[in-house]
């Protein structure tokens, strides 16, 4: 695909922006699939002159983050741990952002859900383990859920900032968590901040026996085929890309906006919530607070480097899940801090953005130059953005 | 006179198209030329050669007899010569002034020249006629007015020769009046104004040559008084073009439509129906005329459950629609083709079979079990695509790379192939070319004569009175008549049109007869 670009420049010296547009928007399915591939290897690249310039060398610490997080089975399960909450709830955001809501009230309904699983885990005793786990696992998506829904419903009534509203959400529910495990479910005697572990009935298996991986990983896998099915092959997916894409259009074509976001903040939510009550019921056992910190806000991360495609972010959750493994092994190997990890995440996704914006630019170019002179080079970023903007019907 | 611009052999190959071949073009100064052809003849990349948007791959461009190289819009602008596009470039939170401010260094840099900048213009609003207040935010302007201060803004750049772009696409009847009026001024000034269309109508009206294209070639120039509508359709399209249909007598059947006295809340922006009353029958078309702005949004939006209704009721086939949703309304029978293809009408990201799915993707045998069965879907596009001559390269393309003329032959493939009871029909023919215009209103007429309910919006008396049975005129919110198709009465529609009602007309002239 780049050659054809390439090839088409060589006539000329002026390059055809419109024509570029048409390739990019062309083979936009393929780009999709390069630019995140793209954007790690780059962000590697550049972090990798970052620890040269550091003194050291970028291929051993880059081996030692590798078999930090792939080298023996239990390391790859430790890696796939980390990934199971990376991935259900970067799912729940890719699958609304395809709605076009952003949830940003992922650590929230991370912490509700979690909450919510605890509850039911600890005090709902003398069932069997086939009826108490479900149930738990259901209530971390019902709690998540309702997390989601709350800000959910006033955005899609009131159009209220989703992003001001999440994170408002999200303050209050670790505000919660903070004071139920200091005061009701607190493990008596009360010497630390947790509650007390969750019923053996209500734990998730280990799926490979000696390593950490539970059966929380399990659900990843199933939910992210089931919302790649419904995202691409059933009409509920069809309204959500269609409100998303044209919220007028979908309107005027008889779908119920107001339902459709409403209903994404749900799942969103409750794809967290059940992210956070597979990290208790699978690794943690009890909840404490901030027992799964910043993963509502990296899950984001992980739905772009996805793609929001539910595949693809499944991929990006377990590549995310790998460097949060792979870290201390990292630093162990060549003293390098393990925060270099989260730069590393970072400059990634820089990149994943910088790939989409990339590929808009020959249309906005193209558009612009169609403008005429250099001068309104503001009046029609102001316009395009106008343009952009869902308006209110 | 002398000549303005030459434009000799002027070649543009894209791949697999001849966008321009071997195109000459000369304009004099002083006059206003029009350039026709349908979408995609290469009248708009000849223009952007002119303009610098884009670079051709051979000829030579002459002003005044002199050679010379225009590379970009900026050599272009040095050389005198300004472009108007169709989507206008100002933002909204600036004053004209500050909108115009905009295209000059200031000479007082680093401060702005506020004063100095509005004397100019409104030297430019004196001796052309474009009449806009400097002070006012381009927020607030009327579509009009911002396309006034985009000639402003050309003129205030120098430009002797104006490459005007479709510029009536936007504006209302009125509007374009009030523009051609600027421009026969501007041309006797000594500008040439190249003016973009493929309006027959317009031709005839403001332009003194017309220079049609067709296939990236030049057909002909030809002077305006010299030729005829029919002349110049046949020379853009290649054969004769029926603009008047074969309308088989209207065979009504049971009323599918009844809007009774209906009342809507009036916006900022809306006047509202303050009690609108109308019925559509089977087998009819009932044309709704008037301008812009006068209700015909706020009808349509009730009628498919858009807007909620104050009072008054509207039935389907009897049946009232109060409390009812879109999607209610659409599964009783209605089909619409909305004011805004490309907003209301398509998702432009969706493919053609995405597209074609809009109304009906959740009924079998296009899901089944809860999932889309992509092979049925994909045969049904397939045959949708046939039938309705879609040009595309496949159910797979995106709607949004197509013409407005193929998108409009999705919308209407998709509202058609339900067999819908009632067909709401919002400018259907709005910026299509002649060829597509005609394919429209032609199958419009089929789904009359099927036995379908039509109602017909459009603000071009020409399209209301080629295909309508009956026509009701518009006026802030009300029906001031309706009256028959067969025999209309020209001036009562403008009458109505300008808010006087039947009765009122009638009774005029019946007592004009009697004294």
């Amino acid at each position: 695909m780049p050659n054809e670009v390439q090839e088409n420049e060589a006539g000329s010296r002026n390059i055809d922006l419109e024509h570029l547009d048409l390739l990019v928007r062309r083979y936009g399915r393929i780009i999709s699939a390069v630019a995140p591939v793209t954007a790690v290897i780059t962000a590697l690249l550049l972090i990798g002159v970052l620890i040269f310039s550091l003194g050291k060398s970028p291929f051993e610490a880059y081996k030692a983050l590798f078999v930090g997080a792939f080298g023996t089975l239990y390391d790859t399960a430790t890696s796939l741990t980390r990934a199971t909450p990376l991935i259900l709830v970067g799912l729940g955001a890719a699958f609304a952002i395809r709605g076009s809501v952003f949830n940003i009230g992922g650590e929230g309904q991370i912490a509700i859900g979690g909450l919510a699983a605890t509850l039911v885990g600890i005090y709902l005793p003398n069932l069997p383990g086939y009826i108490h786990l479900p149930l738990t696992l259901l209530a971390g998506f019902i709690g998540g859920g309702i997390w989601g829904a709350i800000p959910g419903y006033f955005y899609a009534k009131r159009g209220t900032n989703l992003i001001i509203t999440t994170i408002m959400m999200n303050e209050i529910a670790l505000g919660i968590v903070q004071m139920m495990v200091k005061g009701p479910i607190q493990e008596p005697p009360g010497n630390y901040p947790q509650s007390p572990q969750v019923l053996p009935t209500a734990v998730l298996p280990l799926i490979i026996p000696g390593t950490v991986l539970h059966a929380g990983f399990l659900l990843a896998i199933l939910f992210a085929i089931i919302l790649y099915v419904v995202l691409f092959h059933s009409p509920l997916g069809y309204e959500v890309r269609a409100v998303g894409e044209n919220a007028i259009a979908a309107r005027h074509a008889g779908i119920n906006i107001f339902a459709t976001r409403v209903l994404l903040m749900v799942i969103a939510g409750g794809l967290a919530g059940l992210a956070g009550a597979s990290e208790i019921l699978g690794s943690q056992l009890r909840l404490r607070p901030a027992f799964l910190p910043n993963y509502g806000y990296e899950a984001l991360a992980v739905a772009m480097l996805g793609q929001t495609n539910p595949l693809g972010v499944f991929i990006a959750g377990i590549l995310f899940g790998a460097l949060k493994a792979g870290a201390g092994s990292m630093q162990r190997a060549t003293n390098l801090p393990m925060n270099l990890i989260t730069v590393v995440s970072g400059v990634i996704i820089l990149f994943v953005v910088l790939a989409k914006i990339m590929t808009r630019l020959p249309r906005y170019l193209a558009k612009r130059s169609a403008g005429g002179g250099s001068g309104d080079f503001l009046s029609r970023l102001l316009a395009s953005k106008s343009l952009k903007g869902t308006p209110h019907a | 006179m002398s000549t303005a611009v030459r434009m000799e052999e002027i070649v543009k190959r894209y791949p697999g198209v001849m966008a321009n071949d071997h195109i000459t073009l000369e304009i004099e100064e002083g006059e206003i030329h029009a350039l026709l052809g349908e979408n995609g003849a290469g009248k708009t990349t000849l223009m952007n050669i002119l303009f610098g948007l884009i670079q051709k791959d051979s000829g030579q461009i002459y002003l005044r007899n002199t050679p010379v190289t225009i590379n970009s819009p900026s050599d272009a602008i040095a050389n005198g010569i300004g472009m108007v596009h169709q989507h206008f470039m100002l933002t909204p939170v600036f004053t004209v002034t500050e909108n115009i401010m905009l295209v000059d260094r200031s000479p007082r840099e680093p401060f702005l020249d506020h004063e100095g900048v509005k004397r100019r213009i409104l030297d430019i609003v004196q001796s052309s006629g474009l009449h806009v207040d400097p002070d006012a935010k381009v927020s607030s302007l009327c579509v009009g007015d911002q396309q006034r201060v985009e000639i402003i803004k050309v003129l205030f750049r120098g430009a002797k020769v104006l490459i005007l772009d479709e510029p009536t696409s936007v504006l209302t009847p009125k509007e374009t009046d009030e523009l051609f009026v600027v421009l026969r001024r501007l041309a006797k000034q000594g500008h040439a104004i190249i003016f973009i269309t493929h309006k027959l109508r317009e031709v005839m009206e403001i332009s003194d040559r017309v220079t049609v294209l067709r296939g990236g070639k030049v057909i002909g120039t030809v002077l305006t008084k010299e030729t005829s509508p029919d002349a110049l359709a046949k020379m853009m399209v290649g054969r004769e073009v029926f603009l008047t249909f074969e309308k088989t007598p209207v065979h009504r059947g049971q009323k599918m439509l009844e809007v009774i006295d209906v009342v809507t809340r009036a916006g900022q922006a809306c006047t509202g129906l303050k009690g609108v009353s109308l019925d559509v029958s089977a087998g009819e078309i009932l044309g709704i005329a008037g301008v812009d702005g006068n209700g015909q949004r706020e009808l349509v939006e009730a009628i498919m459950g858009l807007q909620p209704i104050e009072s008054g009721d509207i039935r389907i086939k009897g049946k009232s629609t109060r409390g009812c949703s879109t999607r209610k309304i659409i599964d009783m029978g209605v089909s619409n083709i909305p004011f805004q293809r490309q907003t209301e009408g398509l998702i432009l990201t969706f493919s053609v079979s995405e597209s074609l799915l809009l109304k009906e993707w959740r009924k079998p045998p296009f899901t089944r079990n809860g999932l889309f069965d992509k092979k049925v879907i994909q045969n049904t596009s397939k045959n949708l695509i046939k039938e309705y001559d879609i040009r595309t390269t496949g159910p797979d393309a995106k709607v949004g790379n197509m013409s407005g003329g193929n998108q409009q032959k999705v919308i209407l493939a998709r509202e058609l192939s339900r067999n819908p009871d009632i067909l709401i029909a919002c400018h259907p023919t709005h910026g299509l070319d002649i060829g597509a215009t005609e394919y429209v209103r032609q199958q419009l007429l089929n789904e009359r004569d099927r036995g379908g309910a039509i109602l017909l919006i459009s603000t071009e008396l020409d399209e209301i009175l080629a295909i309508s049975d009956r026509i009701a005129v518009f006026f802030e919110g009300q029906v001031m008549g309706v009256i028959d198709a067969a025999n209309a009465d020209l001036n009562a529609i403008g009458l109505m049109m300008m808010g006087i009602r039947l009765a009122e007309i009638k009774k005029n002239n019946s007592t004009g007869e009697k004294g």
